[in-house]
């Protein structure tokens, strides 16, 4: 038993832990984006598939790994417009729409790959993002070596939330945004087009979710294989309302279902086979569905999310 | 994104002179705009001038917040043109007229609830895509503003904690932050208390003392005559009659406006019957919104309307909803007809012969997306005449409809027309037809006449002393006193979950029902 409990006080866990977490902090702060702007985005399972994809193939053809991350998010931005486009001026169904997305999403990758792959049978590997220790601050133990010697795209999601943050709090589109998902009306009669807001916030949100599936290919995996995203979209939906459509309480909740996950893989190891390992690969979701409970009952969900805005509509 | 001007920096409105009276600020010509096959503007053609109030006066759904969403640019007008300070507003951009100095406070806000004041005012007002959202220049313009023009609001309170009164300054801020120079102000008063209208009466003399122009919506004659210097009736999407307001009489402008002699309804002595409902220290389980029941007692019989007075949130929710089966008993006694009840559902309300006219036609009255003949029959749907073994009788609905459409003056296109695009006067009859076709032993009136225009209060009002008079046991409760004393044949005040013994019309003064509704000596009396 204490054992078990040994394993939250190694740095080689946490490492782990924020690792699992940084692809979920990417795409969460996609989907809360999305949101924010009163659009709920289910097309982010499949364009995490692309972005895994599209920045895998772009370092794998030769490209740098940067541009690999460029190419990543501009692949899901482009699914974004598509999103955007149907479910805002068009007003369909975001909810059909982002199945669509997600399904469409993941079928063109998987026959993008096949074309571009045809003869291969196990997935090809690239050289990934390597460990970028920061001096000084490394050096911590447990906190310093979890936080500060993991790949540039893991600082780089750190970075995404704190700007995410300051965008929507701090300046005038984030303000629009915010306004936009709770009353696009109150945007739309201070002269803002609520069509330009939301298709906006979508591409730039799907572009993040995008980065998020690249860093499993270009920071964690090395390689592109199928059914990689794994439900990875969806647990980032969960998330966001977890955080009550605020970045850092979303961060927060990203890094413990990232903690919850990796830990759940060392208990394995370490009741060696007495219990089924089904039980362990389920804790992290049972975890998470409790503490949606606990936290998201009071959540204040963004008024308009879901709510198609039409124009001279009464 | 287009790039915004930098407002938080800019002065101040400056005080100017109302010189350039005569030449028209604006100019609406020849507008039309049709929903569908609804009519709703026919071309209606207006001038404001500066410094100047015009009064648009017009029942529900004559056509008037369409017109000015319109001139908004939230709606596109099928013909005409829009013409602000001479020059032409290009249709259906919020921003172009925005930016010709043209302000819209709505009659629904237009706030987003989660955020400050102060956000909501400079929403839109600076450039997009600045690194920080200047707060100090926007509350520094914000509280010169409130000051001058006596529009007190804290610019860092979240909207949602806000009064319906605070919120409609934070409204005309957003305009006058904007420099707007034209202010279009749609039923402005429908929410506020009498104090909150004279303010807001206060301040609109000041903004036309600085030259701008006000087109105030309206329905109430009072206002209207009180602060516009000009009336513009309207009636179905057309203008009928424009008159200088120190020139017309309120009768006049309600002859123009409806355009038929209103008859007060005839109330006739009906000699009471047996008692219909007898709530004994009734208390309730506090579901409903507002106050619970707290050891009420009441009785109704039939024959009578009964007049509830108070004002909303004291009981009256938790009252309509125990007796329509919405709400549980906690302690106390019911009687319905002389049988003892627990409580009942709403199904077997309807089935004991209560007719209900719910608080919110939106809300629980009606389903908006569904048909007038939907709607017409979510109470009866089970009856053989409208179902049978499982199968809606969809000949059988529609003939009810037509029926009932007819009967009740229901104005609408057809009994397949979504119940949506009524104007609130004719879902209130449709809901009156619903209600008032079993022939209902009790009737539960819930503010069956809040926010309906003259002509169809008096229809609502003729409607329910018919119902009396054939029987019916009618429990009026309402926040209007004046309609509370027009109709009741007996009054009693509910406060705080308690109503008052109940007295016959006329027994009690309006002052002494007012001190009942603040509470005063009701913990005595009950």
């Amino acid at each position: 038993m204490t054992e078990a409990l040994e394993i939250l006080f190694t740095a080689s866990f946490w490492v782990a832990a924020i690792r699992i977490a940084s692809p979920l902090i990417f795409a969460t702060m996609g989907e809360l984006i999305c949101e924010r702007a009163g659009v709920l985005n289910l097309g982010i399972e499949g364009i995490m598939t692309v972005g895994a994809f599209a920045g895998w193939f772009t370092v794998y053809s030769g490209g740098d790994l940067w541009t690999g991350v460029l190419v990543a998010a501009l692949s899901g931005a482009a699914f974004g417009l598509l999103h955007g486009t149907l479910t805002v001026p068009l007003g369909l169904s975001q909810h059909v729409v982002g199945i669509g997305i997600t399904l469409l999403a993941t079928s063109l990758t998987y026959f993008t790959y096949r074309l571009a792959l045809p003869e291969v049978t196990s997935p090809p590997k690239i050289e990934p993002f390597q460990p970028l220790p920061i001096p000084g601050l490394s050096k911590i133990p447990i906190l310093g070596e979890a936080l500060f010697s993991q790949t540039p795209l893991t600082y780089l999601a750190f970075l995404t939330v704190a700007i995410v943050a300051w965008v929507l709090y701090r300046t005038p589109l984030g303000l629009a945004v915010r306004a936009a998902g709770e009353n696009p009306t109150a945007v739309e009669a201070q002269g803002i087009s609520v069509s330009g807001i939301r298709i906006g916030a979508v591409m730039a949100g799907s572009a993040l979710m995008a980065v998020g599936g690249a860093f499993l290919t270009m920071s964690a995996f090395n390689s592109f294989f199928f059914e990689m995203i794994n439900g990875r979209g969806w647990i980032c939906i969960a998330l966001v309302v977890f955080g009550s459509w605020r970045p850092g309480k979303a961060l927060l909740g990203a890094i413990l279902f990232a903690a919850f996950d990796a830990y759940q893989v060392r208990l394995q190891q370490l009741t060696g086979g007495i219990v089924p390992y089904q039980i362990f690969l389920m804790m992290p979701y049972l975890l998470s569905i409790l503490a949606l409970v606990l936290v998201a009952r009071r959540a204040t969900y963004p008024k308009a999310l879901m709510i198609p805005y039409q124009k001279g509509e009464r | 994104m287009p790039q915004q001007p930098d407002l938080a920096a800019s002065p101040p409105l400056s005080p100017q002179g109302r010189g350039e009276h005569g030449a028209p600020v604006l100019r609406l010509q020849n507008i039309t705009k049709r929903f569908g096959s609804l009519t709703a503007n026919n071309a209606i053609s207006l001038d404001l001038a500066a410094g100047e109030i015009v009064a648009l006066l017009g029942e529900n759904g004559a056509g008037k917040t369409t017109l000015m969403n319109i001139l908004f640019g939230h709606y596109v007008a099928d013909e005409g043109s829009v013409e602000v300070f001479g020059k032409p507003l290009p249709p259906g951009d919020p921003r172009a007229a925005l930016d010709a100095g043209v302000g819209m406070v709505h009659q629904h806000f237009t706030l987003a609830e989660n955020m400050t004041v102060l956000e909501n005012i400079a929403l839109g007002t600076q450039p997009m895509w600045r690194a920080r959202f200047d707060r100090v220049a926007a509350r520094t313009r914000i509280r010169s503003l409130s000051s001058d023009f006596g529009l007190a609001v804290d610019p860092d309170a979240v909207v949602a904690a806000l009064t319906v009164g605070e919120r409609q300054r934070v409204e005309i801020l957003k305009a006058l932050y904007r420099n707007a120079r034209i202010l279009i102000l749609d039923e402005p008063t429908a929410v506020l208390t009498p104090a909150e209208s004279e303010a807001l009466f206060k301040t609109l003399k000041l903004l036309v003392a600085q030259g701008l122009s006000v087109i105030f919506i309206s329905h109430k004659m009072a206002e209207v005559m009180g602060v516009s210097d000009r009336v513009m009736v309207l009636r179905a999407g057309r203008v009928v009659g424009e008159r200088r307001t120190s020139e017309t009489t309120r009768a006049e402008l309600a002859a123009l406006m409806v355009g038929e002699e209103i008859a007060p309804p005839q109330i006739r002595d009906v000699p009471y019957g047996g008692q219909v409902l007898v709530l004994d220290g009734v208390s309730t389980a506090g579901r409903s919104s507002g106050a619970s029941l707290d050891n009420a007692s009441l009785t109704l019989k039939s024959g009578e309307i009964f007049g509830l007075a108070g004002v909303s949130g004291n009981g009256q929710a938790a009252l309509s909803g125990l007796i329509s089966g919405t709400e549980t008993l906690r302690s106390g006694t019911i009687h319905l007809f002389g049988d003892e009840h627990r409580a009942w559902t709403t199904r077997e309300a309807l089935q004991l012969g209560i007719g209900r006219i719910p608080e919110d036609r939106h809300a629980t009255g009606t389903i908006g997306d569904m048909s007038v003949a939907e709607n017409l029959i979510l109470e009866s749907y089970r009856s053989p005449r409208f179902s049978r073994q499982g199968f809606l009788r969809r000949d059988a609905i529609k003939e009810f409809a037509r029926e009932i459409i007819a009967d009740y003056d229901v104005k609408c296109p057809s009994p397949d027309a979504r119940v949506r695009l009524l104007s609130g006067g004719n879902m209130q009859k449709l809901i009156l037809g619903r209600a008032l076709d079993p022939k209902p032993k009790l009737i539960v009136a819930n503010q069956p006449t809040r926010g309906l225009d003259v002509g169809a209060v008096a229809y609502v009002h003729r409607r329910l002393v018919e119902a009396r008079d054939h029987g019916a046991a009618v429990l009026l409760i309402s926040e209007d006193l004046e309609e509370i004393l027009t109709l009741s044949d007996r009054v009693a005040v509910i406060f705080k979950g308690r109503i008052s013994p109940s007295s016959k019309r006329g027994e009690r003064s309006v002052r002494e029902l007012g001190e009942l509704m603040a509470g005063h000596g009701l913990e005595a009396a009950a």
